[in-house]
């Protein structure tokens, strides 16, 4: 098996992977249709498309974790099936997953040695490691726990893992969407080394400065079908996203800022002590969010803001009763519906399990969380609380109507329908209420263009009419394009807002990275 | 690289509908055929025995009178059971429940043998839902409030249960004009629970199974709470998000799940039984989750599985009586089925895949090449 892997210079002009007229069917369904592309040695090469257009099918087609009904891949101009993920790793194709798998629990080499064969000793792996995390400029220590690590270090050890393989072809789907973009400046340098050495890399991203900076080629999906191929760096962000959605790209419109002096949501010395050893202390946050106004915080994932989404939901409850103002009653003891009932409205960020079950329909997700606040619409019979089905049923059409959410049924489960469109199920959901507070967490992660876009411009309406949203986001460009002023989180700490206007990224990003914030300095 | 000759399940990317609702059938196709085998291993004609075990109890109405009797505390005791295991929580204890709702019901002909009007019926079917309930909050409280496992708990109660039982009926519950043997009084007129029709013994037992099960079928698919269940159970984040309580959630389920158990306890002693003895159950309170997941924890299906369940304690008695085959026959033939239950449910949503990597570098290596 060594020696086919071995790159040779002869082939240089050769496909490295050569995908022919590919199609995956589930049912009637066409995931995708007819994709014809190849991949050269020593090239990045992304894999753009909204979500729903069948980038996961294909990448997962790939790296073996499906099947194609037709059609033939290529490595190498030889026809291979790849039957499995190990069977992609022997070839020589590794792949670095959005989500990480890596055990908390372990330190970083016991990580990498997990996937690799029982023949080597911890030692010799992270011996090996460290050799290929100084080489391509992936600082690690072996020996660190990954709980105590940073979302940008995980990903680190996810790279290291996966060149431990010695990969010729890398996919990497959507990795600097949880970075600081002088994190992701740090990992485009490494891809730069790799693709020196002949290695060529798939790159998945929605971010499309930054694949017309780094990619050679590009190959565009839509609805499951190539609708495009160029070269990046020679088009403009919106003629790539012309063809991803297949029209022009509106720019949300933001119209003046109509903020008053009404505060609608406020927290004051809100600290809370870390509930598992994983989780974050928050440390004396304070914030006001006025009426009209959108304040948004930024920060690298992990540093507190679930904790923080979970104590002003309600889902957790705060120390003192007015640590939490919602229209300026003090919430901080009540519980989330008895909030909802004071007319606030929240998004978490995990979509399956937290926002929406999987496996349950939308009617029935449309109940999770409005079965309090609607209790005069949703239930029948009083205190027996018979669910009113058809008015349910009705508030998810008009939710689906109104969010363009695209399902193949009337009333399909949750797990069935792709990222973006659940999540404007789920945001739909709640601005149907007209909520006069709104705290939605990762609006668009993981959404495709045309969905972000919606979903941006319902909360710069919804705030327009007079409500007070609190946006918790990593993704700056999203930061900095629906905030009226921006405040970043870092170790449960919150930095002194910023107005939108007034700052740029540099200097948030130096924020997120931890420097310029501490102690005395968090007052909003 | 080693061949590696390892066994594992791997998920299957789809499952099929048909298979899901098919499975319990299958299952008892596997047992039947497991069954005959067995039969055949002990020098009996299979097909005979077969039909002694699950047909001829069908032929008589007497018979069927007793599938009722059978019937009905398994139904109420799993009706109980899949609201529990519907939202997570493992009750294992049903069979304690059931005991105490026997001893809490039970103590009331004892304790006022004179009390006989129409009312002491319905005081002994409250007490033995009071003495379930009483039973069932105790690893509920435990699990809420020191995050006890209520697997081991309730588990363990049943044994206690069972030992409290047996040194009642021989102490302080015995009867004086006994003969020296356990057991309680045997109850007068009004202390049992009457017979439904002229034609045999079942008793009222069999119309509580049936409003037990019409009761949580609608609880389940019509209200909030069942709505709360199933997400508890399901995703107990999202029911954060919800604003549901997983602790009140444990709280009612056992209370609820130990009410029914209670109640069929009570069921048992004064209609079927009609005395306190040291036994009062054949292992209703196990055999119950047997006929939960038999019925896919549906309350409909959990009347279907009952009365099958039921079947194979009288098909059990019948072996016994004209083959001449031990009645613990009937203990194997529910576990063969739970068994192949879980075996289907398992093979529906897992494949067994041979080797490790070996296997597929030796698959990729062909389809490459060929």
């Amino acid at each position: 098996m060594k020696s086919v892997v071995k790159n040779t210079p002869l082939q240089a002009l050769d496909d490295m992977l050569t995908v022919s007229n590919i199609t995956k069917l589930y049912g009637d369904f066409a995931a995708n249709k007819n994709i014809d592309f190849n991949i050269l040695p020593g090239e990045i090469h992304a894999l753009l498309g909204e979500n729903g257009a069948g980038k996961s099918t294909l990448v997962k087609m790939l790296y073996g974790s499906l099947q194609p009904s037709s059609g033939q891949i290529l490595w190498k101009g030889e026809p291979v099936s790849i039957n499995s993920p190990s069977f992609a790793r022997k070839l020589g194709i590794g792949m670095v997953f959005q989500h990480f798998s890596l055990f908390d629990a372990l330190n970083v080499s016991e990580n990498i040695a997990l996937s690799l064969s029982p023949d080597l000793t911890i030692a010799e792996v992270a011996a090996k490691a460290k050799e290929l995390s100084t080489h391509y400029g992936l600082p690690l220590n072996p020996d660190a726990l990954i709980g105590d690590l940073s979302v940008g270090e995980r990903q680190r050890v996810e790279i290291v893992r996966c060149l431990m393989q010695d990969p010729e072809l890398i996919i990497l789907d959507e990795p600097t969407s949880v970075l600081t973009p002088q994190e992701a400046e740090k990992l485009f340098k490494t891809l730069d080394i790799l693709k020196a050495e002949g290695r060529s890399i798939l790159f998945i991203s929605h971010r499309l400065d930054e694949v017309r900076r780094l990619c050679d080629r590009a190959t565009i999906l839509r609805f499951g079908e190539v609708s495009g191929a160029c070269d990046p760096s020679k088009e403009t962000s919106a003629s790539i996203a012309r063809m991803m959605v297949g029209n022009d790209v509106n720019i949300i419109k933001k119209g003046a800022s109509v903020s008053s002096d009404d505060v609608l949501l406020e927290a004051s010395q809100l600290s809370q002590p870390a509930i598992t050893p994983f989780a974050i202390e928050l440390n004396n946050i304070n914030f006001k969010v006025h009426s009209g106004e959108i304040l948004g915080i930024a920060g690298v994932a992990g540093n507190g803001q679930s904790e923080l989404f979970d104590v002003i939901s309600g889902e957790i409850i705060a120390d003192k009763d007015d640590n939490i103002k919602i229209r300026g009653k003090d919430v901080g003891g009540l519980s989330i519906n008895k909030r909802r009932k004071l007319g606030a409205s929240f998004v978490p960020e995990e979509r399956l399990g937290h926002g929406a079950i999987s496996q349950f329909h939308l009617s029935d997700n449309m109940l999770l969380a409005r079965h309090q606040s609607d209790v005069v619409a949703f239930q029948r019979m009083g205190r027996i609380g018979v669910v009113w089905r058809e008015m349910v049923e009705k508030a998810t059409k008009r939710v689906c109507e109104i969010m363009d959410v695209r399902k193949a049924d009337i009333d399909p489960i949750a797990a069935s329908l792709s990222g973006g469109n659940l999540q404007k199920f789920i945001i739909g959901r709640e601005l149907d209420r007209q909520p006069s507070v709104l705290v939605i967490n990762q609006p668009s992660w993981g959404v495709d263009a045309g969905a972000a876009l919606h979903i941006r411009q319902s909360i710069v309406n919804l705030a327009k009419s007079g409500s007070a949203i609190l946006v918790i986001s990593q993704d700056l460009d999203e930061i900095f394009e629906l905030s009226d002023r921006i405040t970043v989180m870092f170790d449960g700490k919150l930095s002194e807002p910023l107005d939108t206007s007034k700052t740029n990224r540099e200097e948030i990003g130096l924020l997120m990275a931890g420097v310029g914030i501490n102690e005395g300095k968090h007052a909003a | 690289m080693q061949p590696d000759f390892s066994i594992r399940l791997e998920k299957r990317a789809t499952t099929s509908t048909f298979f899901a609702y098919f499975s319990p059938f299958i299952a008892l196709i596997m047992m039947l055929i497991a069954g005959g085998m067995l039969f055949f291993l002990m020098g009996h004609n299979p097909f005979k025995a077969l039909y002694v075990y699950f047909i001829e109890p069908l032929t008589d109405t007497w018979t069927l009178h007793e599938l009722a009797i059978k019937s009905s505390p398994l139904i109420l005791i799993a009706t109980g059971l899949c609201l529990c295991f519907r939202s997570g929580n493992w009750n294992i204890g049903a069979e304690g429940q059931f005991i105490m709702g026997g001893i809490a019901g039970a103590s009331i002909p004892v304790f006022f043998p004179e009390f006989t009007s129409f009312w002491i019926l319905p005081l002994m079917l409250i007490s033995g839902v009071l003495g379930g309930m009483v039973w069932a909050l105790i690893p509920a409280i435990l699990k809420n409030r020191f995050g006890t496992n209520e697997i081991l708990t309730s588990l363990m109660l049943v044994y206690i249960a069972g030992h409290f039982l047996d040194w009642i009926v021989r102490g302080p519950f015995r009867n004086p004009e006994g003969f020296n043997f356990p057991g309680s009084i045997s109850f007068s007129q009004w202390q049992v629970l009457p017979e439904v029709f002229s034609s045999g013994r079942m008793h009222y037992g069999m119309i509580f199974a049936i409003i037990g099960v019409i009761v949580v079928w609608f609880l389940l698919s019509k209200t909030m709470k069942g709505f709360e269940i199933l997400v508890i159970g399901q995703a107990p984040r999202a029911g954060q998000f919800a604003g549901f309580s997983p602790q009140k959630t444990t709280l009612f389920v056992f209370l609820v799940s130990g009410a029914f158990a209670g109640l069929a306890g009570i069921a048992e002693v004064s209609g079927a039984i009609q005395q306190l003895r040291p036994s009062i159950s054949p292992g209703y309170g196990f055999t119950a989750i047997i006929v939960a997941f038999l019925g896919r924890l549906n309350p409909l299906g959990i009347f279907a599985a009952g009365i099958v369940l039921a079947l194979s304690y009288l098909g059990g008695e019948a072996v016994q009586i004209s083959l001449n085959v031990t009645d613990k026959i009937a203990n194997v033939f529910q576990g063969l089925l739970l068994f192949f239950v879980l075996g289907c449910d398992t093979l529906i949503h897992h494949r067994i895949r041979f080797g490790h990597s070996w296997g597929f570098i030796k698959q990729g290596v062909q389809h490459g090449t060929g």
